[in-house]
């Protein structure tokens, strides 16, 4: 093989860099995410009207697909009220809808967000709740 | 391995049903709790076969009658207020005879009228070229005629800009949020890179509300549908005469004028 060792030598030094977040990180506990729905806006409601617009199961595994659909049904189709299984009415609105109540979202959906990589640009556009703490 | 026209035809059907059939089972799979539910257009929204407005310029007499009217518009929409006019944002604004009218001016109108600033916003075409060129669909019409703008597919490219013959469409060359005095916390901003413009107010529409020019216009701009022989637009449709901006590029605009100077109120 002609100019092995340069060859071997770049072959090392892009197996280290490839792998440096692997080993880099190998054994160390990121702590886990742990977000909270303690807002006030939700303790205002007696214990058995705590309930999202759908279980939430469905909404720690679906909120995506979820919003994707209240996206379009707004503003593609001009629907705006949303019927859960029970039968329970909504205003489809990530602003007026959701955050009225999840008004922690560092708290509600960064901390997830984060610990996944993932950045959604909601906030671009939609304008987050004012939060006190920081 | 050898195999015969009967096994690889057998093989190839197989093989295109599964093709055809396994996206749909997943679909149908992935959406199972989505689907349950149901959506459904509010019970107060107010509804047309196709949504219009007449302005009345003979209403219009001082410079605070169409302050007030721009600036409920990009209040509630929290449209940003930035000097530049190269990097300028907006969805009602104001321009001569000349530059609305094109073609219809001539020297010897009168002088009230050649002056006068005359309220624009986009005409919700009933042929809109921005929609016909727009690659992503971010722009498109509703049922009711409303020129929709969808933030959330719009990339940018502005072809819907260049196609739209009276400029009511505006690019954000720079990130909006800082040029917001008051944000209406109701409401989305845009971000940079977005094209955005009037959506005669669908979001009021929804809620039974007219838009908000029209609420803030004392009479001055009539909203209402143009499929109702018996609406206020048509009624006066009928008994005044009023003209469109560039009628003649045929994309039948939505927004009427009634053209009046100062003194004959």
């Amino acid at each position: 093989m002609y100019n092995s060792r340069n060859i071997i030598i770049g072959l090392i030094i892009f197996a280290a860099f490839v792998t440096f977040p692997f080993y880099n990180n190998f054994g160390k506990a990121v702590t886990k995410p742990d977000p909270k729905l303690d807002t006030p806006e939700i303790q205002k409601f007696p214990e058995n009207e705590r309930r999202c617009v759908e279980p939430k199961e469905f909404m720690k595994a679906g909120h995506m697909q979820l919003l994707n659909g209240w996206r379009d049904s707004v503003v593609r189709y001009g629907n705006r009220i949303y019927v859960n299984d029970a039968g329970k009415e909504f205003e489809i609105s990530l602003q007026n809808t959701c955050m009225k109540c999840h008004s922690n979202k560092k708290k509600f959906c960064d901390e997830c967000h984060n610990y996944a990589a993932v950045k959604p640009y909601c906030w671009k556009c939609h304008i987050e709740p004012k939060e006190k703490e920081t | 391995m050898s195999i015969n026209r009967r096994e690889f035809l057998k093989i190839a059907g197989i093989s295109t049903v599964a093709g055809i059939g396994a996206p749909w089972a997943i679909n149908e799979i992935l959406n199972r709790g989505v689907e349950a539910a149901r959506v459904l257009p509010g019970l107060e929204a107010l509804v047309a076969k196709r949504w219009a407005m007449v302005i009345d310029t003979r209403k219009f007499r001082t410079a605070d009658d169409y302050k007030r009217v721009m600036d409920a518009c990009h209040r509630i929409h929290n449209v940003p207020d930035i000097e530049n006019p190269k990097h300028e944002v907006k969805w009602i604004w104001t321009d001569t005879f000349e530059h609305a009218f094109p073609g219809q001016e001539h020297k010897y109108m009168p002088e009230d009228i050649k002056h006068k600033p005359f309220l624009l916003l986009c005409n919700h075409c009933e042929r809109p070229m921005c929609v016909r060129v727009c690659p992503t669909k971010a722009t498109f019409k509703r049922e009711d005629g409303i020129v929709m703008m969808d933030m959330h597919r719009c990339i940018g490219c502005r072809f819907c800009m260049a196609a739209c013959p009276f400029g009511a469409r505006s690019f954000n060359w720079r990130d909006p949020r800082p040029f917001i005095k008051e944000e209406n916390k109701e409401f989305p901003t845009r971000m940079i890179g977005v094209v955005e413009k009037c959506t005669l107010c669908y979001e009021r529409l929804a809620k039974g509300l007219k838009p908000a020019c029209v609420e803030e216009s004392n009479g001055g701009l009539i909203f209402g549908d143009l499929g109702d022989p018996n609406s206020e637009v048509r009624k006066i449709l009928s008994s005044t005469y009023t003209i469109r901006r560039k009628p003649e590029l045929g994309t039948e605009p939505s927004v009427y004028y009634i053209i009046g100077g100062n003194e004959n109120v």
